[in-house]
């Protein structure tokens, strides 16, 4: 029983391979081969496939495809096909959206943001073909759809960032590149052109959820692993019929913070808190530039911005005095 | 424990990797904070004691050649084809020409820039070059004051006795080969060494330190009142930004008070001296330093054929104060610099 008291799976199940459900009617063959990973075993279940992939996975693998080629291929050209600089490169490069002065032109010129565009309306399409898909499945094997709404929370930002709040403020240019760098240093930019980010409510509500997460992942995983010894990682018998894992698990919470959460209501937590932190983020992005243009000054105006004693003698910006040098003042 | 041989594999990958990345992407202690603004504003500066040790090293002071004083006739009524400096004694002259021989050439000699059969000839370019900057050092240190103060710069601030200063830069560096179809070149998204090899744009210098466009991006407003400045333009702006601080050694906070970087109420008085810096830089790279492209051989030109341009690391070299703070220009009060009379 110690085994499972470890970072990796130690047990490794291995009995015939599981055929899972029969389908219901209409639905596609399942495709890929099966076997067992010893390796893949260490992380999870050791069988592999079969995967059902269906015409909504096919699709939106297709779509993903072309906008991954789009956006790859834009990359290389930007270090003229070289393949050496493009691996060097890649964590720099990117596909921008349109410069500002095209504003909401549905197709500009390529090389001026139009393939962004193109790019953009694939993944876009991929993504939400790959939710519908989830929803089936979930529907197929008659479960609940959380998982699909959990996805469509992050669609949600995804959408605010590339799509919505660009419409609103009228130029695609305000949307994110996609790149690894770029997409960062967009989010920086970002930040110190409205004003500092960190004054922004909402913005701070999805960080409260982002790290809220991690911290009741954290304690999930610790509390679920120090009672397998009692049988605790079989959390849904335990949400029924209240063993003494959940019974120890429970007394453990309730002697060192006073409360505790159920095994049953403990999901509900992480659900919501994942699921509250790109919805929250989702907002204040949408909020930027649109309701409000400076957070740092609306967060003075409302009272959440302390004042500081002064430190440096009065500092005037050089651009109100009078001023006579060459080159112009700018 | 009993792991699996792929396990331990596994385990040891991982390991050397996180390692790696930390050695490659970090400085090795101690960090030394030095707080400058209220406490917990994080107006700090940080810095790293072998940094500074190399930093001290490589800006020690050249000592000053004694006076040969002011007295005797003037160098202009003694030699030939003198345009700049010709009011100056012949022994303050001299002077000054062996200490521009030890600053800028001290291994090429006078020959660098004199026919030294005649020393008044112009046929060699760098000697007209020459002349343009010492009239640039007078301009600095007599009309740029809101920068240099009383401090002031010799050539020595630039060149640290190479003929041409270690930290020169031409228009468009880096910038990606233009496309046909595909996306046309942007001047980011590429490492770019100004701005702390991030994905910004690779050449902020043309737009702000020789061109004079917009650096305010953040708006000044709470709620929208129809302040267009982009996400891409504040990259630019970012870019610069970080080439300052690069060139300062200095962290961000060191004029800025980061929870508003727009503010002056809250900066500290180093931004009102950068904010003349940045003006300095663009009058000396238009008047002075660009019409000088006429006078150079192909070899000292850019790749689009301009004149060679300073900007804040060109005197700066990764110290706030150019050589610490230690004025030579009040050693040579005819380069303007100095208490004024």
């Amino acid at each position: 029983m110690a085994e499972y008291q470890n970072i990796f799976t130690q047990i490794q199940v291995r009995g015939p391979l599981e055929m899972e459900f029969v389908l219901p009617r209409g639905s596609s063959p399942r495709t890929g081969s099966l076997g067992f990973s010893r390796l893949l075993g260490w992380f999870g279940d050791a069988q592999v496939g079969p995967i059902y992939l269906g015409y909504l996975g096919t699709l939106s693998l297709i779509f993903g495809f072309i906008a991954f080629e789009i956006i790859g291929l834009n990359m290389w050209a930007s270090v003229n096909w070289d393949p050496v600089q493009f691996l060097r490169q890649l964590p720099w490069l990117a596909l921008e959206p349109p410069p500002p002065a095209w504003g909401l032109r549905l197709l500009p010129p390529l090389a001026q943001g139009g393939w962004w565009l193109i790019a953009g309306f694939f993944l876009t399409t991929s993504i939400l073909l790959w939710w519908v898909r989830t929803y089936r499945r979930a529907v197929a094997l008659g479960m609940g759809t959380h998982t699909a709404w959990c996805f469509a929370a992050a669609i949600w930002l995804y959408l605010v960032l590339g799509f919505i709040r660009p419409i609103l403020m009228g130029s695609w240019g305000e949307a994110v590149p996609f790149g690894i760098f770029p997409h960062l240093d967009w989010t920086a930019a970002f930040s110190i052109r409205y004003g500092n980010l960190f004054y922004n409510p909402f913005h701070m509500l999805s960080i409260v959820f982002l790290y809220g997460s991690a911290l009741l992942f954290a304690m999930h995983g610790a509390t679920i692993l120090s009672v397998s010894r009692f049988g605790g990682e079989r959390e849904l018998e335990q949400v029924t019929d209240r063993g003494t894992a959940a019974e120890r698990a429970g007394i453990f919470w309730r002697w060192t913070m006073g409360f505790n959460a159920t095994f049953e209501s403990w999901h509900r937590w992480g659900w919501w808190f994942a699921v509250l932190c790109p919805l929250t983020g989702g907002i204040g992005i949408l909020l930027t530039g649109t309701v409000v243009d400076n957070w740092y000054l609306w967060g003075v105006k409302h009272g959440i911005a302390p004042t500081y004693p002064v430190v440096f003698p009065p500092v005037i910006d050089p651009l109100t005095l009078p001023q006579n040098f060459p080159g112009g003042v700018r | 424990m009993n792991l699996g041989i792929g396990v331990s594999v596994a385990l040891a990958l991982a390991a050397t990797a996180s390692v790696g990345i930390i050695a490659v992407t970090t400085e090795r202690p101690p960090i030394e904070g030095v707080q400058r603004g209220y406490r917990g504003t994080g107006m700090e500066q940080v810095y790293n004691p072998r940094t500074l040790a190399a930093l001290n090293v490589a800006n020690k002071v050249p000592i000053s050649l004694p006076s040969l004083g002011t007295a005797g006739p003037r160098a202009g009524a003694v030699y030939k084809n003198v345009q700049v400096l010709g009011d100056i004694s012949v022994g303050q002259f001299t002077r000054l020409m062996v200490s521009i021989t030890n600053w800028v050439s001290p291994t090429q000699g006078c020959a660098y820039c004199h026919n030294t059969a005649n020393m008044a000839d112009d046929s060699l370019y760098t000697k007209v070059v020459s002349r343009r900057m010492l009239q640039m050092t007078q301009h600095l240190n007599i009309d740029w004051r809101s920068h240099v103060a009383e401090t002031g710069v010799t050539c020595y601030t630039c060149h640290r006795g190479q003929p041409v200063p270690a930290n020169i830069w031409f228009n468009g560096n880096g910038s990606d080969p233009t496309s046909g179809v595909t996306q046309a070149a942007l001047g980011k998204n590429h490492p770019s060494t100004p701005a702390g090899i991030a994905s910004l744009p690779t050449d902020p210098y043309t737009p702000f330190l020789e061109q004079a466009n917009e650096i305010r991006v953040v708006s000044q407003t709470a709620l929208p009142t129809g302040d267009r400045q982009s996400i891409k333009q504040t990259d630019w702006t970012y870019a610069l930004m970080i080439h300052m601080s690069n060139s300062l050694g200095v962290n961000c906070s060191y004029c800025h008070n980061s929870r508003s970087f727009t503010d002056w109420s809250q900066s500290s008085p180093q931004r009102v001296n950068a904010w003349y810096g940045i003006r300095m830089v663009r009058d000396l790279n238009n008047t002075y330093l660009n019409p000088l492209r006429v006078n150079y051989p192909a070899n000292r030109l850019g790749a689009q054929g301009d004149a060679p341009k300073v900007n804040c690391t060109t005197c700066h070299i990764g110290v706030y104060k150019p050589l610490f703070g230690v004025s030579m220009a009040k050693d040579f009060p005819e380069l303007g610099g100095g208490p004024r009379p």
